[in-house]
């Protein structure tokens, strides 16, 4: 379990990205933040690793206040997976998986298999575990990251915009992939995306921000889609333009599902 | 020519010297240089002084520098040391540009990622920052390396043994066959290390020149 306990963050210019936050996320499920750029999401995230050190309040995995760990052993106790990879170009796609377990000290051998393993588990062809990232797909990229995160089994996995920079049909398969790879490991994912269909797609709980760090919903989607706080979550999830409403016709006895511009998504069964 | 014929133990002595007396000002410049550069590149106060001082030292002739260099440091104005401390203090003054580029041009999505991944400081300068700043750092060697064993021949004018004493004894003595042979052997040195930089270059960073090819493929 991760949670804030009224964390606020102001950079140095007086800047705050996040003022008075609360929030609990449940261990061994996906919380997806999400909101424009500059509401604090990624902030947020990378408070949890330490990457970001909050100017008030606290963090807390398993009731101990991350402000109490060691940032770097810290760090490597948690999965990373970050918008266009941030892989090392001089190295091999195996060593970059095998990375953190290298730090932590595990033999060379030992890294080596493990990191074959993971690289399947994502489902990488492990013919590409010689080559260096640059060699590589967007695609192919993003998954040896989260082989890189994986790696160590870690609990939680931090994933910043991880799919933000791939186009859209490969976006689906790595949203595909993830969802598969969490019903296999259980892990608890904190995951930042400013696309509201992503977030809804990936989320158990899925929380919606405003400017500064405001929590403007937080529920799962369908709780925000069945009763949106505010104005602002009812445009920020869509339901303004009627984009996310469908209703139902009958054809030939037949009930098909509508959208809100009248073009036909399926049919209704049951 | 009989005359290279009958002197090649001199010339191979001279060679010899001259080989050293610009290979360890390069090695000393670009390790010396490395702290250096790496500094400069979080510091930008420290980055506008150093790099301006650096500029302003490379502008003394090297041959002042050898001539001062005894009544500052008491070494004997034969001495090689002369050669190799002013020669070191040229290597730093250009390498530290160099790296101070070098260490600038890592990208900060990689650092940022190896950090978040669990590097030390240590270990992030070391085992990123460093290979990351690799190509840059070799362009800089080479620059060193080719303007260290030309600078030594400088040397033969203070008398200290390297190829540069062929020319100046074979102006004194008019003796063709004997400047060639230092100007080809001076030239020569200099291809050689600069070939051995790259082909070091290839095998230490692997990733630098694959980076190299596919772009070229894809262009």
């Amino acid at each position: 379990m991760i949670e804030y306990r009224s964390v606020s963050k102001t950079f140095p210019g007086g800047n705050a990205a996040v003022a008075d936050f609360d929030l609990v996320i449940p261990s061994r499920s996906t919380t997806v933040f999400v909101g424009s750029s500059g509401c604090g999401k990624t902030t947020l995230l990378r408070m949890v690793n330490r990457m970001v050190e909050p100017t008030g309040g606290q963090v807390l995995i398993d009731d101990v206040d991350v402000a109490s760990r060691n940032p770097v052993e810290l760090r490597r106790s948690i999965g990373y997976v970050m918008q266009a990879s941030g892989l090392l170009p001089h190295r091999t796609v195996l060593d970059n998986v095998g990375t953190v377990l290298r730090l932590q000290g595990v033999s060379r051998a030992e890294t080596r298999s493990r990191s074959f393993e993971v690289l399947e588990t994502v489902g990488l062809d492990t013919a590409l575990a010689d080559r260096y990232p640059h060699q590589l797909s967007g695609g192919q990229q993003q998954r040896v990251g989260v082989a890189r995160a994986l790696v160590t089994d870690p609990n939680i996995l931090l994933m910043d915009e991880p799919f933000g920079a791939v186009d859209p049909i490969v976006r689906d398969e790595l949203q595909a992939e993830l969802l598969r790879l969490q019903r296999e490991l259980d892990k608890t994912i904190v995951f930042v995306t400013h696309d509201i269909d992503e977030a809804f797609l990936l989320g158990d709980q899925v929380v919606i921000l405003a400017k500064g760090g405001e929590r403007a919903q937080v529920g799962a989607p369908a709780d925000i889609l069945a009763s949106p706080a505010n104005d602002f979550v009812r445009s920020f999830v869509g339901l303004d333009k009627g984009g996310r409403e469908l209703h139902v016709e009958e054809r030939d006895g037949v009930r098909v599902v509508v959208d809100g511009q009248g073009r036909a998504t399926g049919v209704l069964k049951g | 020519m009989t005359w290279i014929g009958n002197n090649l133990d001199v010339i191979g002595g001279h060679l010899l010297s001259h080989l050293w007396l610009s290979i360890v000002p390069t090695v000393l410049g670009f390790v010396l240089a490395l702290p250096v550069g790496w500094i400069c590149n979080r510091v930008p106060l420290v980055r506008g002084t150093v790099l301006s001082l650096a500029s302003i030292l490379y502008t003394i002739p090297s041959l002042a520098f050898f001539l001062i260099l005894p009544s500052i440091i008491g070494t004997g104005f034969l001495d090689p040391l002369n050669i190799v401390i002013a020669l070191t203090i040229f290597a730093v003054a250009v390498m530290a540009r160099f790296a101070t580029d070098g260490f600038a041009s890592v990208s900060p999505q990689v650092l940022d990622a190896a950090r978040a991944s669990g590097y030390g400081r240590l270990g992030l300068a070391l085992r990123v920052e460093l290979p990351l700043a690799g190509p840059v750092l070799l362009a800089g060697l080479r620059v060193v390396s080719v303007s260290s064993v030309s600078l030594v021949s400088v040397g033969a004018l203070i008398g200290v043994g390297n190829l540069g004493r062929l020319f100046t004894e074979g102006f004194q003595t008019e003796n063709n066959a004997e400047i060639i042979a230092g100007i080809v052997l001076v030239v020569a040195l200099a291809l050689v290390l600069d070939a051995l930089l790259v082909l070091g270059g290839r095998l230490v960073m692997p990733w630098s020149s694959g980076a190299r090819r596919a772009r070229g493929g894809a262009a």
